[in-house]
């Protein structure tokens, strides 16, 4: 057995009630393999944080995620406008989410930084008009 | 005690085989196997909801009857304080009280007496901050299961505080063998229960230890006898000795008040629950110092054993206080009392994990995957489990078969079909050609 579970969820555009549905479902199965509720714990609110980007600046997307006997791996895809300065993206507090999506309390500039301080591993992949693949790692040891 | 019982148990005869409690059961615990429904014990938490939906009154709530008092000299009655609500218009906690002397108790003790100590202790717990926030309430034994079942993680934040059942009992008999001078095991302890989970851990305490109980009668096994009994009374005796504080644990969120705190959470019902520990898990409300969770709406009112509305129980209980004095029992030490405390920790249960192996857990559920993708995703129930997901894990952990999903048998059933009229124009070709 060396294949790797795959899991796939779809990400709804503009649609905040049901964003944090797909970190959820990692987090059960995740749970269910036995996997330490620390690790768990984390994998959720990195995916959480990148669902929520999704959602706010991509017009939704796709989540895979690879389960594996060492790690589980992520690859947050869109077709949104692309990240143009990754650099600046990932200082906190830097945001360009609109105002509205502001009222709503999202958008504070942390996404990416929480991404990047809760995963083992974190490319982001991106080019501009076409899209961006958000890819995280976990290790379970 | 067996270790393995629950205050469920099935009526075969009645029970259809349809499968409206395998759809409701919080922990998907019951199966329909052979057209009659199941209940996988080490996954059942005692909270009743299967009781509740079944249409044919086959899922039954096992309890004590009054006959269980015979042959003890001294029988006492141990009071849930869920009880005053479900009288109409009851203005004394005494007229219940005396009425339960009347029908054959010698002696009556409310657990609200413990409760309003165990609200004190708990007050000093929290100011003690030798834990991590937030602390889960002890009380509800179907809760704490949970807890141990699905949510191990939070286990070390159940109250260390063992349940007001508990303690009452051991003070009740206490109390009467200093009265009577009889030897203890002439007593008899007779917990008055609202709910299963109750009456199962009063039988088979794993979570507080033991409790001393003799026999757990269910509110509603008493309740027509007590009322009669309540309007015939001349004489009202002064027994009740429970304040404001411990008669309100009956009720949504009376064990919070206790504590004087505003950062407190309160949530009944099992769904409810379910969905603020899962919240709790991820750390979302980092400033909730405790959180009071029970199983069924309203608290404890709205337990399976009692007989009225749980919200009119409520409303009822909230009017009985109002005019009691705020506590009337008070610890006599500085700390919290050794006995009052549970004697083991509380530790997570195996019960949901796949496999123990991660190798082995990931094959199982790739496994699950597979078949999963096979289904229609209606869940339906016709199968027996609660869902398509929790059919696709019983064939890959080998409780069920493909077969036993009614979609996969059209299938096949249509499939043979074909193939045997396709069979039947191969004969009739083969006819016709020798005709020729």
């Amino acid at each position: 057995m060396s294949e790797a579970v795959k899991l796939t969820y779809d990400v709804s555009a503009d649609d905040f009630t049901h964003a944090g549905e797909a970190s959820g479902a990692i987090k059960r199965t995740l749970k269910k393999l036995g996997i330490d509720m620390e690790i768990v714990r984390r994998v959720s609110i990195a995916v959480y944080e990148g669902e929520i980007n999704m959602v706010i600046h991509a017009n939704g997307g796709v989540i895979e995620a690879e389960i594996s006997p060492s790690c589980i791996e992520i690859w947050l895809k869109d077709k949104g406008p692309g990240i143009k300065d990754i650099e600046l993206a990932m200082q906190e507090g830097y945001s360009t989410a609109r105002d509205h999506i502001r009222a709503l309390g999202f958008g504070a500039g942390m996404g990416l930084p929480n991404i990047k301080k809760y995963t083992d591993d974190m490319k982001i992949d991106t080019e501009i008009g076409v899209g961006t693949t958000v890819y995280m790692k976990v290790n379970f040891t | 005690m067996d270790k393995m019982f629950h205050a469920v148990r099935l009526d075969s005869d009645k029970c259809t085989g349809c499968i409206n409690c395998i759809k409701r059961c919080p922990t998907g615990a019951i199966r329909i196997r052979s057209g009659k429904a199941k209940v996988l014990k080490e996954l059942c938490i005692d909270c009743g909801e299967c009781i509740r939906v079944c249409p044919t009154h086959a899922m039954k709530a096992v309890y004590d009857h009054l006959s269980i008092t015979e042959g003890y000299e001294y029988k006492i009655a141990l009071l849930s304080p869920t009880i005053f609500g479900q009288i109409r218009n009851l203005e004394d906690l005494d007229y219940v009280m005396t009425a339960f002397k009347k029908i054959g108790f010698d002696d009556v003790f409310e657990t609200s007496r413990a409760a309003e100590l165990i609200s004190e202790a708990t007050r000093k717990y929290m100011n003690s901050k030798s834990y991590e926030y937030p602390v889960i309430s002890s009380a509800c034994p179907t809760v704490v299961k949970l807890i141990q079942l699905k949510f191990p993680d939070l286990c070390s934040h159940v109250s260390p505080i063992k349940s007001p059942m508990q303690i009452a009992a051991k003070m009740a008999r206490e109390e009467a063998i200093n009265k009577t001078g009889l030897d203890t095991e002439k007593i008899g302890v007779f917990y008055i229960s609202p709910c299963t989970s109750e009456v199962t851990e009063a039988k088979n305490p794993i979570i507080h230890g033991e409790t001393g109980i003799d026999g757990v009668i269910g509110i509603c096994e008493v309740y027509h006898q007590l009322v009669a009994t309540m309007e015939k009374l001349d004489k009202v005796d002064a027994i009740a000795n429970s304040g404001l504080i411990g008669v309100s644990w009956a009720i949504d969120g009376g064990e919070s008040a206790a504590l004087m705190s505003s950062h407190y959470l309160f949530a009944g019902g099992i769904e409810n629950v379910m969905n603020v520990l899962e919240e709790i898990e991820e750390k979302k409300f980092k400033r909730l110092h405790f959180v009071e969770l029970r199983a069924c709406d309203a608290g404890c009112v709205g337990g399976i054993l009692t007989v009225k509305n749980p919200f009119m129980a409520k409303a009822r209980t909230q009017i009985l206080r109002k005019y009691l004095p705020v506590s009337m029992n008070h610890l006599e030490t500085d700390g919290i009392p050794t006995e009052m405390l549970l004697g083991a920790s509380i530790n997570p249960v195996e019960g949901m994990k796949l496999s123990d192996n991660l190798f082995d857990a990931l094959a199982i559920m790739q496994k699950i995957d597979g078949i999963e993708k096979k289904l229609p995703g209606l869940d339906c129930g016709a199968c027996g489990s609660p869902s398509c997901k929790t059919f696709a894990e019983d064939v890959a952990l080998g409780y069920s078969t493909e077969n036993d999903c009614v979609f996969i048998m059209r299938d096949q059933v249509q499939h043979f079909a074909k193939q045997m009229s396709l069979l039947g124009m191969n004969l009739g070709e083969n006819r016709a050609d020798d005709n020729d």
